[in-house]
């Protein structure tokens, strides 16, 4: 199964507000924390090992492609 | 000052000895976009409004410029529609660059068979002249220089204390709208909380005037080059103004920001050395997000910025107000020419109040995203562009502004839910659809033939439309395929779907029938409309026993959850 980079949340500006929501209070190594936790669970979720595997490369590809980020 | 406009210059109204005594049915204070709309549209009820503002001339600098199409169809009822749209500049596409990459770009409408564009771009002050001009045109007045000091409501009306050239007077009302802007004095003056969130980040505003080679379209950029880790937007407007936004954050001098020898430089950046400009006007601005808990005080009523203030991303502050002078006069008229009760004033708080946090949501999220206020916001909000480059996902993530779209009411006590299942999305609360239509052979647009009143449109040309025509207050139109012939009773309205957009778009069959209030929102419609459902709908829309309504509407949701 490939992974899924076309629109696929329903609400996606109410689920980035969640998102940005969620960190409020914590200080930085608290919201990194947070953020692994996040990975985590959701990798759990989907499961599938090809799927998650091609996520972290769509991750980690994305600083090559000339961002600075 | 603006380098190229003149602003008109009005006499300052003096009051005599009866400007006093002669007390006024309705009384709008500001003459801005919204006061002015109102006043317009209350005139065309019958409802003759005298309208204060405490300045002497259009609105100065930079401030509204995106008219969205509903925007545009509400000036339509009103009359001032190609006024505006002939001076301003139409646009739908909207770019979102990410340096110098283009990461998106969304069309507003990207279907033909509608009169208006998904937007017209136009100066605040154009449209206050064609507003101006229309009032003046059925009669109306603005008495300039007239400020609102005072606010004293009774059981009967409202006194309002205005300081004039003349000195002060007393000016009573039975109704006042306050359409006086985000620093509202009727709200001062009323002592009314106007709570919500500021934000810090100040924004440069810059009119340029140039013979561009831009398209006419919206252009965001994220981090440009020309401009780092800040965001710029680029609007044309008309008579060659183009309109920029430079982010500046938070810790950037007003006063500083504002002098040509910060300004130029910035703009040459961005337009190249070589390209000819001229300065049109320059501020340095800051937004906030508020609304009042209630817009309806007993016989004070507040509409537009007065009554909610908006971030200008989505360009939601003059389309929510014009909007909400659309939703209020219709209702004000009736209740003071006593053909319904005072309660449908409370529809208007409802249905006005729903669109007012819609937009504060929506116009937050955009704030939030274009000025993240915590690291990790910045980190998720660079990771977002980061990835769009590559991922459509992402693209649908980005938020450069939510462009205003019509308001959808729900769960109004003026609407009739849905009995039967439909392939339209207009259900009760929606704007209508536009679409091309015939009428006695001349090509006419439907946005321009329903409103103002409540009108039924009954679709096909087999239908008896006698019953429907018995029931008073209502218009009835015919929907007709090409070809097809109404029953050609006497006076029946026969609307022909040239295109059959009609039928597409408002998932009609033979015997349909849509019940249209009088600022074109859908109050019900039915697959098989009997004129009994349509007399019961009627007066619901017209706010007959709504407290019995809202009690009926609260029983429906509670067993349907």
């Amino acid at each position: 199964m490939p992974l899924t980079t076309t629109p696929n949340l329903a609400r996606p500006d109410e689920f980035y507000q969640a998102l940005i929501e969620v960190h409020a209070g914590l200080d930085r190594a608290q919201s990194e924390a947070l953020n692994a936790r996040l990975v985590l669970l959701l990798a759990n979720h989907v499961g599938d090992a090809e799927v998650l595997v091609q996520a972290l490369q769509a991750a980690r590809s994305s600083f090559d492609s000339g961002s600075e980020t | 000052m603006h380098a190229s406009y003149q602003p008109p210059s009005f006499e300052g109204y003096v009051p005599s000895s009866d400007s006093a005594a002669t007390p006024a049915l309705v009384v709008i204070v500001g003459a801005g976009p919204v006061g002015l709309c109102c006043a317009i549209d209350l005139a065309l009820h019958g409802v003759q409004a005298i309208v204060i503002d405490d300045n002497n001339t259009v609105s100065a600098g930079s401030r509204a410029i995106c008219y969205a199409k509903r925007t545009l169809e509400i000036l339509d009822r009103l009359g001032c529609g190609d006024a505006v749209v002939d001076r301003g500049v139409g646009w739908r596409v909207g770019k979102v660059f990410v340096g110098d990459r283009l990461a998106y770009q969304f069309d507003l409408l990207p279907e033909d068979g509608h009169r208006r564009p998904a937007f017209v771009n136009l100066q605040q002050y154009h449209l206050e002249e064609a507003l101006l001009a229309r009032l003046s045109a059925l009669g109306g007045e603005v008495r300039w220089k007239n400020r609102c000091a005072g606010v004293m409501q009774d059981d009967d009306g409202v006194t309002l204390e205005v300081e004039s050239p003349g000195g002060t007077y007393r000016l009573r009302a039975d109704r006042v709208i306050a359409a006086d802007g985000a620093r509202s004095t009727v709200r001062e003056a009323m002592g009314l909380a106007f709570p919500g969130q500021v934000f810090n980040d100040r924004f440069l505003i810059a009119d340029v005037r140039m013979t561009g080679d831009f398209p006419t379209e919206r252009w965001f950029w994220f981090d440009p080059p020309f401009h780092r880790h800040q965001s710029v937007l680029l609007h044309r407007q008309a008579d060659d103004v183009w309109r920029i936004d430079f982010q500046l954050g938070p810790d950037a001098n007003a006063e500083d920001e504002r002098r040509p020898e910060r300004v130029l430089p910035r703009l040459r950046a961005m337009l190249g050395s070589e390209r000819p400009f001229t300065l049109e006007w320059v501020s340095v601005y800051t937004f906030q997000c508020r609304r009042l808990e209630r817009f309806v005080h007993e016989r004070v009523i507040f509409a537009g910025d007065a009554a909610h203030q908006v971030s200008p991303f989505g360009a939601r502050g003059c389309n929510g107000g014009i909007q909400d002078a659309d939703n209020l006069c219709w209702k004000l008229a009736r209740v003071i020419k006593a053909e319904s009760p005072v309660s449908l004033l409370a529809s208007y708080d409802h249905e006005r109040g729903q669109a007012a946090d819609e937009n504060i949501l929506e116009s937050t999220r955009s704030t939030d995203f274009i000025t993240p206020k915590s690291d990790m916001s910045r980190v998720f909000r660079d990771s977002v562009l980061a990835l769009a480059a590559q991922h459509e996902f992402a693209r649908r993530l980005v938020n450069s502004g939510r462009l205003s779209l019509p308001a959808r009411y729900r769960g109004s006590a003026l609407d009739t839910q849905d009995r039967d299942a439909w392939d339209s999305p207009l259900t009760p609360g929606t704007p209508l659809l536009d679409a091309p239509v015939t009428i006695g052979g001349a090509a006419r647009w439907l946005s321009a033939e329903v409103g103002h009143g409540f009108d039924l449109l009954v679709f096909g040309d087999r239908i008896d439309m006698l019953a429907y025509r018995a029931i008073n207050g209502l218009r009835c139109v015919r929907v007709i395929e090409p070809g097809a012939v109404g029953d050609g009773a006497e006076g029946e309205r026969v609307i022909v779907d040239t295109h059959g957009l009609l039928v597409r778009r408002y998932g009609a069959e033979p015997g349909s029938a849509y019940l249209i209030r009088p600022d074109q929102h859908v109050a019900a419609r039915w697959k098989r409309g009997t004129p009994a459902d349509v007399a019961v709908a009627l007066a619901r829309a017209c706010g007959a026993s709504s407290e019995n309504s809202i009690a009926a509407d609260h029983h429906a949701q509670s067993r349907a959850a």
